[in-house]
């Protein structure tokens, strides 16, 4: 049976074809270019929904409790030009950075000590347990008592809010670092140091990243609950601070332009550092998509 | 006859998971000398990787010992550079030319200058100059492998340790890897430790074959893979009790 099938089936081959195909390689359309620009469409939704606050706050007719998009942009750039706010926010930005940078240096320590020992690895877990959930606003008071009434308990704080995350996650992705990629560092000889270098913080970069992320994000929330809460500390005072000052002068348009100055940073620090950050590491390497 | 490069010598290797002791090899010997290409070729499980480890320094023996040279192998080193299974022993941080870079500078063997000189003789000699500066997740899993094989070479090490390289890789491409294998081999004539439980592969890679049985791993037998046949070492390798090895074959 089976023989007779074969000869039935001839077997066949074909030439492959080296003519010219109708579509290899074409041209998007401009309005297809445009469309798969992620930026673009998030611009579209942005104005989409200025538009829709504009509209609500011009049938509600109450600025005092939801000024126009066009009031508080009017009021975002007259702060502006009026230098209040830029002062406000360089303030907050130097605070910032420098808790940040004060978080950083000590969660690496923090991570570097629970690396190289079992004791240290206890101490980072047992300690992240304890704080991380702890919201960094909450020790604002005593901070308060134990700093005063300036930068230093500001300070105390956005190390809080920054440390725990930080230190969690490095040393979650110094654990995740593939076997082999440590086999190879060992192959070639590398020193202690050399080692964490180049093998161990490139490894768990990804989760670094997630790190600096959210400790960013948890330090910019808590900076500008703690000044609201208070604000002045020899004479100038942050965003937040610029925020809760204009409410009590019931200029609610600057208060809009206050809060649209904090997403803006947000916004900028995300999209501009962050992304800037991925794309040319994780992404680059393909350990993230 | 010289002295041999590599002498295991008596090797016995314990682990220890979370229940067991676990004796991976007992008492395995076996000598290699400059430039041959030694395969130790058993089943999963005849600890034959765990050897290999033990070679490169990752692992201390508890009973007998590894020596270079003449010297007791004491912890990892460029001078026994590892080839591994996993497509993953790229770093995924750094190009093809970079990640040969790396081994070179970071063993202290060459300053950067002449890193890259090497590292681009090698990559030209597994074929993959244009890929030089591509990052590792862009390339096929044997275009890794052959990165890996270039990156090993290149630090010119008194010995190769290759951990089945080949098995991740599809049948067409693993035959070709062999084939490019033996070339690069006959170029620069290196001393090369494979493992695999491949019995076609041992053949055709190796010029001495250790055959090893499993748990723990003890050596069957050591055979020249010139004149051997797949079927009589298959049927050494799974004879009960080494009976049927017919020694005039």
């Amino acid at each position: 049976m089976s023989e007779r099938l074969e000869s039935e089936r001839p077997e066949i081959f074909h030439e492959v074809s080296t003519a010219r195909f109708d579509v290899v390689e074409k041209p998007l359309s401009a309005w297809e270019k445009l469309y798969d620009n992620g930026a673009f469409r998030k611009a579209v939704l942005l104005v989409v929904l200025a538009l829709m606050w504009e509209l609500y706050a011009r049938w509600l007719g109450n600025p005092l409790l939801v000024p126009t998009f066009s009031a508080t942009l009017g009021a975002f750039f007259a702060s502006i030009a009026s230098g209040a706010l830029p002062q406000a926010a360089v303030y907050t930005i130097s605070m910032l950075l420098k808790g940040y940078a004060a978080g950083l240096a000590i969660a690496a320590m923090l991570t570097a000590f629970a690396t190289g020992t079992r004791i240290g690895a206890d101490l980072l877990e047992t300690l992240t347990a304890m704080f991380n959930p702890l919201p960094s606003i909450a020790l604002l008071p005593l901070a308060l008592v134990w700093f005063g009434l300036g930068a230093g308990s500001v300070i105390f704080v956005l190390i809080h809010a920054v440390l725990w995350a930080v230190a969690l996650n490095t040393f979650a992705g110094f654990r995740s670092v593939s076997p082999t990629w440590r086999m190879v560092g060992q192959n070639y000889g590398l020193s202690r140091a050399g080692y964490i270098a180049r093998i161990l913080i490139p490894g768990a970069f990804p989760s670094i990243l997630t790190g600096l992320k959210v400790g960013w994000a948890f330090a910019w929330r808590t900076l500008i609950a703690a000044e609201l809460v208070f604000g002045v500390s020899s004479g100038s005072g942050g965003l937040g601070w610029f925020i809760f000052e204009r409410k009590n002068q019931l200029l609610i348009a600057d208060v809009f332009a206050g809060l649209l100055t904090v997403i803006l940073f947000g916004l900028a620090v995300e999209n501009l550092i962050f992304k800037t950050i991925e794309s040319r590491t994780v992404r680059r390497w393909g350990m993230q998509i | 006859m010289t002295a041999p490069l590599l002498s295991v010598e008596g090797v016995t290797l314990r682990y220890r998971t979370r229940e067991h002791l676990i004796t991976a090899t007992y008492r395995v010997s076996f000598e290699l000398y400059r430039s041959d290409r030694f395969v130790v070729l058993g089943p999963s499980g005849c600890g034959k990787s765990t050897l290999l480890k033990a070679v490169g320094g990752y692992i201390q023996p508890t009973e007998g010992r590894v020596r270079l040279n003449n010297t007791d192998v004491r912890g990892p080193g460029p001078d026994r550079v590892f080839v591994f299974q996993e497509f993953d022993q790229l770093l995924p941080w750094k190009t093809v030319r970079e990640n040969i870079v790396f081994a070179l500078t970071a063993s202290g063997k060459l300053p950067r200058r002449q890193a890259e000189e090497r590292a681009m003789h090698y990559i030209a000699k597994v074929n993959l100059t244009e890929f030089a500066l591509s990052y590792p997740h862009t390339l096929s899993g044997g275009m890794k492998q052959r990165v890996a094989i270039a990156r090993a070479m290149a630090m010119e090490p008194q010995i190769l340790l290759m951990d089945e390289p080949f098995a991740a890789l599809d049948a067409l491409t693993r035959a070709k890897m062999q084939e490019e294998l033996l070339q690069l081999w006959d170029e620069t004539k290196f001393t090369v430790l494979f493992v695999t439980h491949s019995i076609p592969e041992a053949i055709r890679v190796g010029n001495r074959i250790l055959l090893m049985s499993a748990h723990p791993g003890q050596v069957r037998a050591e055979v020249n893979s010139s004149g051997a046949d797949a079927a009589r070492i298959h049927q050494i390798l799974f004879s009960e009790d080494g009976k049927g090895i017919s020694k005039d074959v």
